[in-house]
């Protein structure tokens, strides 16, 4: 009463204003440095830069230097542009079944040449329309063979949505950094899909590879 | 000889700053004073209720998200909670532990928002909110951490939930526990004595005991009429029951205390995860193997309800033996303590009325299904 | 005091007084007429004044711009963001950005808008804000108009602010617009009084209502003197200017805009820079009349002074719409009426007992009367307790 309570509320928006640690908001699709961690981005010391390249320190504390950096995301991010392994998929259409939009598109044909054990379909469609897509990551959970991730990327936008459909050869060649969610084996190992390197088909599945003998061992029944 | 006059009608919405999404008022205004109010609502229906006939269980999960998007957490466990009870389903304690922390978690999100929309109507243009965002963007930011996204969670499952918290989300829940007080006292200091806020929302609104059990309003509405009810105390379902904290009251019914009980169920909140910290169980399931992806419940019917942040938010399924159910019919507090929109307006005045309206905290995603 | 000169207004016009007068000579006189005596001096002097006026109004505009980014940052740092930073050093040239679009925007006037009023409202709007700066002083006598009763003048035009929103709220048929227009009709009329009142302790005292007489009478900012003047200025300055917590003209939140709901393009950033150059108009007033204007220690020039005390007051009136709500219609009306008027009543009374006790040409008697009056100002704390009786009587009609 008296009027403090609206003094208080200006102290409060002060202490916002004054405090660093309060300020919180992250510039996107690019940064403005300031002249520490332009220096920390130069490598080099902070006090060498200052006295190296002055014009630069200047620039930057004007804020005119920026740096295209991206929002950072936690490893599960469920995100755009699926990761699938065409060595992995057997073409079995469980990620098609279980999507509840129905926006998977699996066709293959069998491989009768390919007799050997072990072999698989070839899969010659393999369509999803992410225009549609809600990321909820069902179809990764179905998945019994570990084949299809979730990517982590959210900056798709393009002009048609015809482009919006990814198809076996966007698939093939998408770079193969797979997000962790519903994949405990990948977090095992602490990868992180924004900073690691791309996983082979080998490693990111939950069974373990086994070598030529062992894998023959499979198939014999032993009671 | 009396001058002739007509009221003015304006239509607020649906595209307007304060109706929270598309809503549509047709106020009839005497000068500024509303003397007739017509709710039109509708322009969000995507036939929810219908398209869960035509997925299966599990995947009804998903439409629930996008219900209330502002507490996807508690529609989730909502929808779950029902499938269970239809289907005979147990839950492993660990899971139990793990939605009651999220869900409460959700329910810090969703005041956070309410009270920063609530001052952004008294008409502070964005300083609060920006406050109440910058933390709920930490609560996102756990959800993310924890299944992936931070709206459309998709979290949970009949018999469980998706995935185990991994070890970064409980230190970074550690420390927004720390930080949240700190936040709650600022925001107390910014609005509870501020005599502008006081002026603008103390008496106004009031919304009678009597009259809000008779429009079957729930949630933090009701209990700011002075009615303890709560559902997490009076049918605790999860590992409520195994909790310790209060329903706050408010004494009035008016605007001032549906704020007010909001911020103090954002503390009681916090009590109530660092409680669910202590005694989750350290090791175990974190969802019921033998549920199957295609459930099949036995023919039948079930309601379950939980207290979402908005209410009393009710599932009512039929199976038929099916994969899908047969019939999902969702009771959404937003769309039910609207009705007492018309007699809480009629009488005001024109920036009377946004802030009533927002202090209902009604969302439209909830409300058109 | 010459190089505070270099800044004054007067050293300026001799300069292109001089300039243009040579330039006639040395063009008209020395080559067309050489056989023709001509005095050139009614010419040089209207278009050296011409030339002036053309410099400060383009000055304000281009402070007017300058405040719109100011008060973005500023906001956005209260509020924890970042504000414009994309254009530009600090993001200083966003303003401009800002101007091209609106530029390049279609200019929509709504069917069944009266056209001719829907166009002349943004000029009407723009006027008053622009004249007043021919008024302001940037040292002794360095001022565009000089008139001995600068006060009333400045009063009688900002004053037609009123007539400008009402214009565009009932030109532009629109509900929403009509609302704000009718709002302000009421409250921009009302705050006219109590601010009035508020100043005639300030006439009283420096016995003067040229804005030079003002500054000058202030050995002691009036601010020390009359606080209770000072603050019912600032509330009733801050109600003029339409600003939060009086901004239920505009009212996003409820209008979604106001009069200029129904505005776009080019008149609707003329309506954002007469809307945006009220407050630097208002700030300097306050400047003008409370802190004493271009007076401070002499080693910044006076000019320089001015801006500084401007810059702060354009801060304190931030830093308080970023932090208070808004009041509802009645509840304005009823803190003019009611609280801000009895008050500036008050002040006149004290100022005007006060000035027959004390000999107010001295320096000491001066500073006592701050003190009796800053001690008033725990009336004023009683009075800002009345605050919780506002809802008292805030009853739900009956319909
Ligand atoms: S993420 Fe969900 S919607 Fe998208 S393809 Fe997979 S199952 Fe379908
Ligand atoms: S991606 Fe997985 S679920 Fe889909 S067809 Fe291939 S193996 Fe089957």
């Amino acid at each position: 009463m008296f009027g403090f309570g609206l003094l208080k509320a200006l102290w409060v928006t002060i202490k916002n204003f004054i405090l660093p640690s309060r300020f919180n908001a992250y510039q996107y699709p690019d940064r403005k440095l300031d002249p520490v961690s332009l220096a920390q981005k130069e490598q080099k010391n902070f006090f060498l830069f200052i006295l190296q390249s002055p014009i630069k320190v200047l620039k930057s504390l004007m804020g005119l230097i920026s740096n295209k950096e991206y929002v950072p995301r936690n490893p599960r991010f469920r995100g755009q542009d699926f990761k699938w392994y065409i060595e992995r998929c057997t073409g079995c259409a469980s990620c098609a079944k279980y999507c509840p939009l129905g926006i998977i598109e699996i066709q293959t044909s069998s491989s009768h040449d390919r007799v050997t054990e072990g072999e698989k379909y070839n899969i010659d469609v393999f369509d999803i329309d992410i225009g549609r897509c809600m990321f909820c990551g069902l179809c990764v959970e179905a998945c019994p063979y570990d084949a299809l991730h979730m990517g982590s990327g959210f900056e798709e936008a393009t002009y048609s949505r015809n482009n919006l459909i990814i198809n076996v050869e966007t698939l093939k060649s998408a770079p193969k950094k797979p997000s962790t969610w519903f994949r405990p084996q990948l977090e095992a190992q602490g990868y992180n899909p924004q900073k690691d390197k791309e996983v082979p088909w080998n490693e990111v599945g939950r069974h373990v590879t086994l070598n030529k003998t062992e894998q023959g061992n499979r198939w014999i029944r032993k009671s | 000889m009396p001058i002739k006059t007509e009221p003015t009608i304006i239509n607020l919405g649906p595209q307007h700053p304060s109706t929270h999404g598309v809503f549509r008022l047709r106020v009839s205004f005497d000068g500024e004073k509303v003397i007739n109010v017509e709710p039109v609502f509708g322009y969000l229906h995507r036939g929810t209720e219908k398209l869960a006939e035509e997925r299966t269980f599990t995947q009804i999960v998903t439409l629930t998200d996008r219900l209330d998007y502002e507490s996807s957490m508690t529609n989730n466990l909502a929808y779950v909670e029902a499938v269970e009870l239809l289907a005979n389903v147990s839950v492993p304690e660990r899971a139990q532990y793990l939605r009651v922390l999220v869900s409460e978690l959700q329910r810090i999100a969703s005041h956070l928002i309410f009270t920063g929309f609530f001052l952004q109507e008294l008409g502070v243009f964005g300083t609060l909110l920006m406050y109440c965002f910058r933390e709920r963007e930490n609560v996102l930011d756990l959800f993310e951490m924890l299944c992936g996204a931070r709206i459309t969670v998709s979290y949970m499952r009949p018999g469980g939930v998706t995935q185990d918290a991994p070890p970064e989300f409980w230190k970074n829940l550690d420390d927004l526990l720390n930080k949240l007080p700190q936040l709650l006292d600022d925001l107390e200091n910014l609005i509870t004595d501020n005599e502008i806020v006081l002026a603008r929302t103390k008496n106004i609104g009031i919304l009678s005991p009597q009259k809000a059990i008779d429009s079957s309003v729930t949630g933090p509405i009701l209990r700011a009429s002075g009615i303890e009810w709560d559902i997490r105390k009076a049918n605790p379902y999860e590992a409520y029951d195994k909790m310790d904290f209060n329903i706050p009251t408010g004494s009035n019914g008016d605007c001032f205390d549906r704020y007010l009980v909001r911020i103090k169920e954002i503390r009681e909140s916090i009590n109530i995860i660092k409680q669910c910290i202590k005694s989750i169980p350290k090791k175990g399931p974190i969802k019921n193997s033998e549920v199957p992806f295609f459930l099949r419940p036995e023919s039948g019917e079930v309601y379950s309800s939980i207290e979402s942040p908005r209410g009393e938010l009710g599932f009512y399924l039929v199976s038929d033996g099916g994969i899908a159910p047969y019939r999902c019919k969702i009771r959404s507090p937003s769309f039910i303590n609207l009705t007492v929109l018309k007699p809480l307006l009629i009488g005001w005045k024109m920036s009377d009325l946004v802030v009533i309206f927002g202090s209902l905290a009604v969302n439209m995603g909830e409300v058109d299904r | 005091m010459t190089q505070d000169y270099i800044f004054g207004f007067n050293t300026l016009y001799n300069f292109f007084f001089e300039i243009i007068t040579n330039t006639i000579n040395s063009t008209i006189v020395s080559w067309i007429l050489p056989n023709f005596s001509f005095n050139p001096g009614w010419i040089a002097y209207i278009l050296s004044a011409l030339t002036i006026s053309f410099l400060i109004f383009n000055a304000a505009l281009m402070g007017a711009a300058v405040y719109t980014w100011f008060e973005r940052r500023i906001m956005a740092k209260f509020q924890g963001r970042y504000g414009p930073n994309r254009w530009g050093p600090f993001g200083l040239l966003q303003p401009i950005a800002d101007g091209i679009k609106s530029i390049t925007k279609e200019d929509i006037i709504p069917t069944g808008a009266d056209r001719v009023v829907f166009t002349i409202a943004p000029i009407v709007m723009m006027i008053p804000g622009l004249l007043v700066f021919a008024f302001i002083p940037g040292h002794i006598n360095s001022m565009l108009g000089k008139i001995n009763v600068g006060i009333a003048f400045v009063f009688g035009v900002t004053g037609m602010n009123t007539i400008a929103v009402i214009m565009a709220g009932w030109a532009s048929r629109n509900k929403y617009a009509m609302f704000g227009a009718m709002r302000s009709a009421a409250m921009l009329i009302t705050y006219e009084v109590p601010m009035a009142l508020a100043i005639a302790g300030v006439i009283l005292l420096s016995g003067s209502m040229s804005f030079n007489g003002i500054i000058e009478a202030q050995k002691i900012p009036f601010i020390v003197t009359q606080p209770i003047a000072f603050l019912v200025y600032m509330i009733c300055a801050t109600a003029e200017m339409s600003r939060a917590p009086f901004d239920m003209i505009e009212a996003e939140s409820e209008l979604g805009g106001g009069y200029h709901t129904e505005y776009s393009g080019m008149k609707f950033a003329i309506l954002q820079i007469s809307e945006f150059m009220a407050p630097i108009v208002q700030s300097a007033l306050c400047v003008v009349l409370f802190l004493g204007g271009f007076n401070g220690p002499d080693f910044i020039p006076g000019i320089l002074w001015i801006s500084l005390k401007i810059v702060l007051v354009l801060f304190i009136l931030l830093w308080t719409r970023s932090t208070w709500p808004r009041l509802r219609v009645d509840q304005i009306m009823e803190l003019a009426w009611k609280y801000l008027l009895p008050l500036a009543l008050l002040n006149i009374l004290l100022i005007a007992t006060e000035m027959t006790i004390f000999d107010i040409t001295q320096s000491t008697s001066l500073w006592i009367m701050g003190i009796i009056n800053w001690a008033t100002i725990l009336f004023i704390l009683a009075f800002l307790s009345l605050f919780k009786n506002f809802n008292k009587k805030t009853v739900q009609q009956k319909y």
